[in-house]
């Protein structure tokens, strides 16, 4: 006692750390609150704003924004047939170039983790990752270059007696599963990496064939590694509105009926009511890819 | 919801009618909402009495060939000219359809903005641009009294804006795709068109007016006036063959640009558009050639307004008064395929006969072009036993007919 007595009083840096030292919970808080609030502020925040703003509505002709609420944008979105019809057009979008992405991913990246020899594996890696580095825009305005009357896919087809797609949906689909590729194959490239090459041949000495040990021991192993790129893939497609309007020809996805309306129309409640649409349909896919643990191979 | 709207709508109009009767009154509305008196309050916004050095450069919201210095056509340049006369660097951002710029201009990051008639009043309404001290731009004197103070660019005699120019939206086709030149609007609606898929549309409500202009000649029993002030089944009828059209159209277009690329790959072959775009698409070698069609046209008489919260307003009241000064005002004018807004512009340009062709003088021509203006409940050409079908009900009814 006299010893602690004798010693000089202790600083405030000191007696702040000892605090922190002596209560976990309050270290635990605020090492979290930054983060937190940045979590709670940016993303939830956001998704608050549109949700409030989607019950208002806008002075159509001097485009003030009218704080008053009524649920008539809903109302309109649900009354309306074409965008119940426009809703299920972006799904469909969505869900073919999933599935196209899925076709196309899975084996690229079965090559990559289980085929490939290990030292080629960072430089496929790394070929996958290079289109990302290209912009977006200049992606898609080259594939609208490409896909126009006479251009290279044209004259590609031209020996078989095709042409190509043209604008339209096709073609969005056609770009989107380009673009969004890399997003499929990264993860299910992970999940493949993690599994023992010692199940598939395990597998071959049990007597199953390729196919066999595909669907009953790749696929269940990787399956949470699809859905994962699948969220991916199934998100960013559907909340796309650029390369509609680039290569889309007159077809229109939900973002353009989300742009639409905050960049021309300039009635930022009604647009926020239909941000909500892609929104919900997020959360009833994540809630379903929870079930197949894919969450946890993000 | 939409009595509600309605009913704004209509305070709108009849503040709309108040200030196109009461002309030279000289005292804007006061912010006050008086449902009686008409809503359409006019925000007090200060008039600039004097000009400063200016700021060192100016933010503007134009049109696609409004501000060209030089990067799209070497000798097409009089944004350098005018940065070097007044050191008020010019950065522009273009539109392209009437609500982008209404959009853009809420910013508040700009200073001025090319407004056509379907925007104007929209800005000036809701405070978003100020009145222009016309004694402030000398240029204007010389501006033709047919541009002056019209109800798209004034209130109560009071001016919004600098009249830039005018013209039409016309049809264009590729010489080598469609064989017989069309004459008609009938062209982009014909259900049996051999076009199909190669027809483009202008990406914006304002379109549904260009289908009523056609409607009015092809089907005179619906009694379309004008083509802003449509009563529900001249509407219906619009918007019907609207939908018709939409199965016929390849691409709509907003930005220029894409037009220029479809026409010159042949990816649209007929279409509405304007000179500017048939001078570019013509510049990168595409046969296309363009026509004002026989039931006249849509069109478009353009204001410089200048920002109520403009960070560079001496360098935009400079820029007013130079895209109207007779040199530039012809350049912009000869470029863009638009009658200029100066008289003293028709002796400068560069084909002497420019003004004629675009009929700069011509009051009786642009009687027969329906300038571009926002359609609200109460009827424009002064039906008053039908509502006429206001704006918001165009923007919705343009998402249905892209389907």
């Amino acid at each position: 006692m006299t010893a602690v007595a004798g010693r000089p009083a202790p600083g405030l840096r000191r007696r702040a750390a000892a605090l922190l030292h002596r209560r976990p919970l309050l270290r635990l808080s605020l090492l979290l609150s930054a983060p937190l609030a940045w979590l709670v502020v940016a993303y939830l925040g956001a998704l608050g704003a549109i949700f409030l703003t989607a019950f208002w509505t806008t002075d159509t002709f001097t485009g003030e924004i009218v704080r008053e609420f009524t649920a008539v944008n809903f109302q309109t979105l649900w009354d309306e047939p074409v965008y119940r019809t426009i809703a299920l057009r972006s799904l469909g979008v969505a869900v073919a170039v999933t599935a196209i992405d899925m076709a196309i991913g899975l084996p690229m990246a079965f090559y990559m983790a289980k085929v490939a020899r290990p030292r080629h594996r960072p430089m496929l890696v790394s070929a996958i990752l290079a289109p990302l580095w290209a912009a977006y825009l200049v992606k898609a305005y080259a594939w609208r270059v490409m896909l126009a009357e006479g251009g290279p896919v044209d004259q590609a087809l031209e020996p078989f007696g095709l042409s190509g797609p043209g604008y339209g949906l096709t073609a969005t689909v056609l770009v989107l599963s380009y673009l969004w590729l890399p997003y499929m194959i990264l993860p299910v490239y992970a999940g493949l990496e993690r599994l023992p090459g010692a199940l598939l041949d395990a597998s071959g000495d049990l007597g199953a064939r390729p196919l066999r040990t595909f669907r009953t021991v790749v696929l269940p192993l990787v399956y949470p590694s699809l859905v994962a790129g699948s969220i991916f893939t199934f998100s960013l497609s559907l909340g796309d509105y650029i390369t509609v309007k680039i290569v889309g020809g007159r077809s229109q996805l939900i973002g353009n009926v989300v742009y639409d309306n905050v960049g021309a129309a300039n009635n930022l409640p009604f647009a926020a009511a239909v941000a909500t649409v892609p929104v919900v349909v997020m959360l009833g896919y994540l809630a379903a890819a929870r079930r197949t643990g894919a969450l946890r191979e993000l | 919801m939409w009595s509600t709207r309605m009913a704004l709508a209509t305070t709108a109009a009849l503040a709309i009618g108040l200030a196109a009767g009461c002309g030279g009154d000289g005292d804007s509305a006061d912010k006050a909402k008086g449902a009686g008196q008409g809503g359409f309050s006019v925000p007090k916004i200060p008039v600039r009495q004097s000009l400063g050095a200016g700021e060192g450069q100016v933010n503007l919201v134009a049109w696609a060939g409004y501000a060209e210095d030089g990067s799209n056509d070497k000798t097409v340049d009089w944004v350098h000219p005018f940065e070097k006369q007044t050191g008020c660097k010019v950065n522009t951002k273009v539109a392209g359809t009437s609500d982008e710029m209404l959009t853009l201009m809420k910013t508040g990051e700009y200073d001025a903005v090319s407004a056509s008639g379907d925007a104007s009043l929209r800005l000036i309404a809701s405070g978003t641009v100020a009145p222009v001290n016309t004694s402030l731009v000398p240029n204007y004197a010389d501006i033709f009294p047919g541009l002056k103070l019209k109800p798209w660019n004034s209130v109560n005699g009071v001016a919004y804006g600098i009249p830039h120019g005018r013209g039409a939206n016309l049809l264009m086709w590729r010489t080598d795709k469609v064989t017989t030149a069309p004459d008609s609007w009938g062209a982009v609606f014909d259900a049996n068109s051999p076009y199909k898929g190669k027809i483009t549309a202008y990406d914006s409500p304002i379109y549904i007016a260009d289908a009523a202009l056609y409607l009015k000649t092809a089907r005179p029993e619906l009694g379309i006036k004008d083509p802003y002030a449509l009563d529900q089944k001249q509407f219906d009828a619009a918007v019907a063959l609207l939908k018709t059209q939409q199965g016929l159209v390849g691409e709509y277009w907003s930005e220029y640009t894409k037009e220029v690329q479809a026409f010159k790959s042949g990816n649209s072959v007929l279409g509405t558009t304007w000179q500017v775009i048939a001078n570019l698409s013509k510049a990168e070698k595409a046969p296309v050639e363009v026509t004002l069609p026989k039931e006249g046209s849509t069109g478009w008489s353009d204001t410089w307004m200048v920002a109520a919260k403009a960070k560079h307003p001496d360098c935009a009241y400079k820029w007013m008064d130079w895209i109207v000064s007779p040199k530039a005002n012809a350049q912009v004018a000869e470029y863009f395929g638009e009658a200029p807004a100066n008289a003293k512009a028709c002796g400068m340009t560069a084909d002497k006969k420019f003004c004629e062709t675009f009929h700069a003088t011509d009051e009786t021509y642009f009687s027969k072009v329906h300038f571009w203006t926002t359609p609200i409940a109460q009827c424009l050409d002064g039906r008053t036993d039908v509502k006429c079908v206001d704006y918001s009900k165009w923007t919705q009814a343009w998402t249905t007919i892209k389907g």
